[in-house]
């Protein structure tokens, strides 16, 4: 606090002195006769030379740093289209330096040749028509050049993946990805953000996880289980509040009311999957694996298929020049063909310590800037070797059977267990949830 | 028109000082009022921005700076705290874009001129000029207020994007942050719907006889295009701030879909995070120009009136003022070309907003003939108004890049994108609103400005504005993302990006902090000259609009008699024939003298 004082202090005290030493030059200068609004001469000159000189540093600089820093901002892309993009990026780049340099250039010439003298007057001149008229059509054919160029890129960017392509799901949440490979049939299993979850059998101990919300006849077995044992959780504190054994607050109660009655609802939407999907509902989904880092093989394809369960992320592979973001309840995609692996482009930027990387890069939280992922490209036979190592799990454990004849079926009803509708008949939200490996549009 | 009805005002009322100088309806008074808020919120918001400068440049490291604005709380042992980093970049956002360049620059410059320079006794409704004032003070001090919360400010962002500032379990600065947040800009868009309407009617309805639109300063034309933008897309804003309130209170999905927050499966189903992005961007585009366009306004008037020169094509700058307007509503989707938003919507708004490129140019191209063969008087203000026609030169230019989708998704977010709008919206906007202050400084307090100190603040904010943004544009290029605590995430990744980044770093922060330091200078100018400043001539820069045929003394009125009648632009420096350098608005046309 008294350091807070002193500083206070010593600042109002500047001001002071500074105000004092000001008056005396407003003294000094009043009897002398100057005024204010009248800018003498020599000031006048001074400034339009330093127009000049400030046109000479800013090129100076610009130049000096496009010269260190023009082609060593990134490393050159390291994908099929981060190529085309960057070959774009630089046809703009000439562009925008060229404007740049004859706006800013005739700017400050201008405004250093013609400063004022008292001799000279203005040239009127109010507006010339074919003047104008040049610099609104040329602009506009530079700009349809950078629209067409820039559209055609584009729509290659944001195109159908090729058929060959491998399907990826990154799985953004605060703060981690997680990639879910699509295994030997090229085709993601559905899931469900309702299901994502861990559930407890009490009789034997055993623990089932489902962190991506995979469907399968399993999992929605295990989550009824697990939303019905939170169910129990609280309904067992409820009535040892009527049983006087504790005491909660009105608040406290009515929250916890609350909770059950919406856990009931999510139990009841849970319920109905049942009825949606067919018996190869898991077909899909049973030779995913999951994996904690990003393995990709250089010159294959890759589709990736984006989804956040809490807030807005944004997939960000600088090294690849692509991103997308992920949309919570919403599936995006991008495209990304590798042209270095790690080791290669290693000792192409000369950095034997160099890994790609995958960020976030929409704001997301607190540790948004933590949030990240290795990136490792390399050869198909790296990638078999890598797949079955320690780092990659399959998406689903169908060893585990969930203990379905726990299940209070009084007091709700459990379906018949195969309720095997048509695809075709069933409800929106298992097409709004599932993709397919060839259904590339979607997410579009 | 009421001209004659309203010559009782000429003489002086007898006024309180509550009436004259807190709860004032005059129009000048009321325009000092936003200037001073504004100056005073434009402080907090550079401090805010060195204190994130300083993390920037020496991330973790203990800073006595910190602990001294910050305390123990937000920065323990001097160093800052991760939620309140990002509290103090959305913080600092949203005080430039709303209170400094929105209510400040609209505030103060158009309450001050559009009478002014349209001969008007007065705005069209002085008591809900008043009210515009006092609603935009309290969400002012909502806004500061939010600062001193023991969760802390809204973080998400200024752009506020859901589900992040739906939920105070994703972020702590959407609890009771982001409520002070709504609320404060719920009262912000109300003050400046009042402003907008008013400026509107004045403009349309109470000009003096002979002031046609066609004679009207392009000052006033850029205050009418921009009162339009704000009252068709300001409601956008409160709209979405109303959903959005829903969302977090009521249990409604607007925004949110699908989420689980904090390990707890939420039941909102069904809406987007991208409708709100469209709702935000449809106000948030025209916003960049309501920012913007008063600025080039009244650069154009104070360009001409130190080149002693006619501003050159001024229909062709109307009609591009009105382009401009036009097109920023229909450009909002290149915020959002990898929101997850259809490609092929994205390639429209790619078209739409490259279009905007064309009036921009020839509003540039305009400005630098003006100034070819002028000759020009260096004040202050003309200055700042070359530094104006610089930084959109240079911001306008990286639009490009930006405006391109294909492009967009390499400089997305980062340091790119806050280099640009920073250039051409933040720089030429406060540019445009230094140059207005020096230029009107001797209507609105009737004292001159120190000039010398006006030149050596215009110098150095300039030196340190490039310093600031020219490198980050490398920064961004390189693959610095924006809202990002430190950048350790590449340190084991590509150590030559993180030194690259933390390098160019450090230049940016003392920059900024030599910036922050030389507005000082105009601080203790402005205040000093409020009071002790030498006393100012009827028409210090012998210029031809109407607000200089004013006496020098506020009068409620503002013209002791009748209204001057106009009889031409007010463009007509240096015209041929004429014995002195300008010929104000109200001396009627010779016989043999053409119009323009």
């Amino acid at each position: 606090m008294g350091m807070k004082f002193v500083v206070l202090v010593v600042i109002v005290l500047a001001v002071i002195a500074i105000a004092q030493i000001m008056r005396v030059y407003e003294l000094s200068s009043k009897i002398r006769g100057n005024k204010e609004e009248d800018i003498d001469l020599r000031v006048n000159n001074i400034n339009a030379s330093l127009m000049l000189i400030f046109l000479i540093i800013l090129f100076g600089s610009f130049f000096w740093m496009l010269a260190i820093y023009g082609n060593g901002t990134l490393p050159e892309p390291a994908s099929v289209l981060g190529e085309k993009i960057h070959w774009l990026f630089n046809i703009n780049w000439i562009i925008v330096i060229a404007i740049f340099l004859l706006c800013n250039g005739l700017l400050f010439i201008f405004a250093w040749k013609y400063s004022y003298h008292p001799d000279r007057k203005a040239h009127w001149f109010p507006h010339d028509n074919k003047l104008e008229m040049i610099w609104t059509v040329v602009p506009a054919a530079v700009l349809a050049v950078i629209i067409i160029l820039g559209l055609m890129t584009w729509n290659e960017v944001t195109g159908k993946p090729s058929d060959d392509a491998i399907v990826v799901e990154l799985y953004a949440k605060q703060f981690d990805w997680t990639a879910r490979y699509s295994g030997d049939d090229n085709k993601l299993g559905y899931a469900d953000y309702k299901l994502v979850g861990t559930a407890e059998d009490k009789n034997t101990g055993t623990t089932y996880n489902n962190p991506f919300g995979l469907i399968t006849d399993n999992s929605v077995h295990w989550r009824i289980l697990g939303l019905n044992n939170e169910i129990t959780e609280i309904e067992k504190n409820l009535r040892m509040e009527s049983n006087d054994s504790v005491a909660y607050s009105q608040a406290k109660l009515n929250k916890m009311n609350a909770k059950v009655e919406k856990l009931e609802r999510i139990r009841e939407r849970v319920l109905d999957m049942f009825g949606m999907f067919n018996d190869s509902i898991d077909a899909f989904a049973k030779d995913d694996f999951v994996t904690k880092e990003l393995f990709m093989v250089k010159d294959q394809e890759y589709f990736f298929v984006l989804r956040s369960q809490d807030v807005l992320h944004s997939a960000y592979f600088p090294h690849f020049r692509a991103q997308m973001n992920c949309v919570p309840g919403q599936r995006t995609s991008l495209k990304i063909t590798p042209k270095y692996t790690t080791a290669e482009f290693r000792e192409k930027i000369g950095n034997p310590e160099f890994n790609y990387i995958l960020m976030c890069n929409k704001i997301c939280g607190v540790s948004h800037s933590n949030m990240k992922m290795a990136v490792i490209v390399g050869t198909q036979d790296e990638f078999e070797a890598w797949k079955v190592g320690p780092l990659s799990t399959p998406a689903i454990n169908d060893s585990i059977i969930a203990p379905i004849d726990d299940i209070d079926k009084e007091r709700m009803p459990w379906p018949e267990p195969a309720h095997h509708g048509d695809h075709d008949d069933s409800d929106h939200e298992a097409d709004d949830h599932a993709i397919e490996g060839d259904d590339h549009t979607e997410g579009h | 028109m009421s001209a004659a009805a309203h010559t009782d005002h000429g003489h002086h009322h007898k006024e309180s000082f509550i009436t004259k100088y807190i709860f004032s309806q005059d129009h000048k008074m009321i325009g000092k009022q936003f200037l001073v808020t504004a100056i005073f919120m434009a402080v907090v918001a550079v401090i805010l921005s060195v204190l994130f400068r300083i993390q920037l440049a020496w991330p973790g490291e203990s800073n006595s700076v910190l602990s001294f604005f910050l305390g123990d709380t937000w920065a323990p042992e001097g160093i800052l705290d991760r939620g309140m980093y990002l509290g103090l970049v959305t913080i600092h956002g949203t005080i430039m874009v709303f209170f400094v360049l929105t209510g400040g620059l609209s505030g103060t410059f158009s309450n001050l001129l559009i009478p002014l320079q349209c001969g008007a006794r007065d705005m069209a409704s002085g008591l809900l000029n008043m009210i515009s004032y006092w609603m935009f003070f309290l969400s002012s001090i909502l806004m500061l207020y939010s600062l001193f919360l023991e969760t802390g400010p809204a973080n998400a962002g200024w752009t506020i994007y859901p589900p992040l500032s739906v939920y105070e379990e994703a972020i702590p600065g959407s609890g009771s942050g982001m409520t002070v947040w709504l609320l404060s800009m719920t009262i912000f868009v109300a003050s400046s719907l009042l402003g907008s309407l008013n400026y509107i009617v004045t403009i349309i309805n109470l000009r003096t006889k002979g002031m046609k639109m066609t004679r009207l300063p392009l000052t006033i034309w850029a205050f009418f295009v921009t009162a339009v933008l704000g009252v068709l897309s300001f409601p956008v804003l409160v709209s979405a701030v109303v959903l959005m309130l829903m969302d977090r209170t009521l249990g409604t999905s607007f925004y949110v879909n699908d989420t689980i927050i904090a390990g707890e499966v939420l039941e909102q189903s069904g809406g987007s995070p991208i409708l709100f992005e469209h709702l935000f961007w449809f106000l948030g585009h025209p916003e960049v120009y309501i920012v913007l366009l008063p600025a080039l306004g009244l650069t154009s008037e104070i360009v001409a009136t130190n080149a002693r020169k006619p501003i050159f094509g001024y229909r062709a700058m109307i009609g591009s003022i009105l382009a401009i307007g036009f097109l920023s509503f229909i450009v909002w989707g290149h915020h959002m070309f990898i929101s997850g938003m259809n490609p092929f919507l994205g390639g429209v708004f790619v078209f739409t907003t490259l279009l905007i490129a064309i009036p921009s140019a020839i509003k540039v191209f305009n400005y630098i003939t003006t100034l070819w063969k002028g000759n020009i008087k260096y004040t202050p203000a003309m200055l700042f108004s070359i530094g104006l026609v610089s930084s959109f030169i240079t911001g306008g230019v990286t639009g490009i890049i930006l405006a391109d989708s294909a492009l967009d998704i390499v400089v997305h977010d980062t340091y790119f994108v806050v280099a640009h709008f920073h250039v051409v919206m933040g720089l030429s906007a406060i540019f445009g609103m230094f140059a207005g202050v020096y230029h009107w400084f001797p209507k609105m307090y009737g004292k001159m400005m120190n000039a010398k100190l006006g030149m050596v603040h215009f110098w150095l904010t300039l030196v340190s504005a490039y310093g600031v943004f020219f490198p980050m544009h490398f920064v961004g290029i390189g693959g610095a993302p924006r809202r990002y605590y430190d950048y350790s995430v590449y340190e084991g990744f590509d150590s030559n990006q993180y030194e690259m980044i933390m390098d160019l770093n450090v230049v940016i922060s003392i920059f900024a902090i030599i910036g922050a330091l030389a507005q000082l200078i105009f601080l203790f100018n402005f205040f000093y000259s409020t009071f002790k400043g030498q006393k100012a001539p009827q028409n210090p820069w012998k210029g031809n609009s109407l607000e200089w045929t004013t006496p020098v003394e506020h009068i409620h009125g503002n013209w002791p008699g009748e209204i001057p009648e106009v009889h031409r632009w007010p463009y007509d420096y240096s015209k041929p024939g004429a014995a002195e350098d300008y010929i104000p608005q109200t001396v009627p046309l010779g016989p043999d003298e053409e119009e323009h």
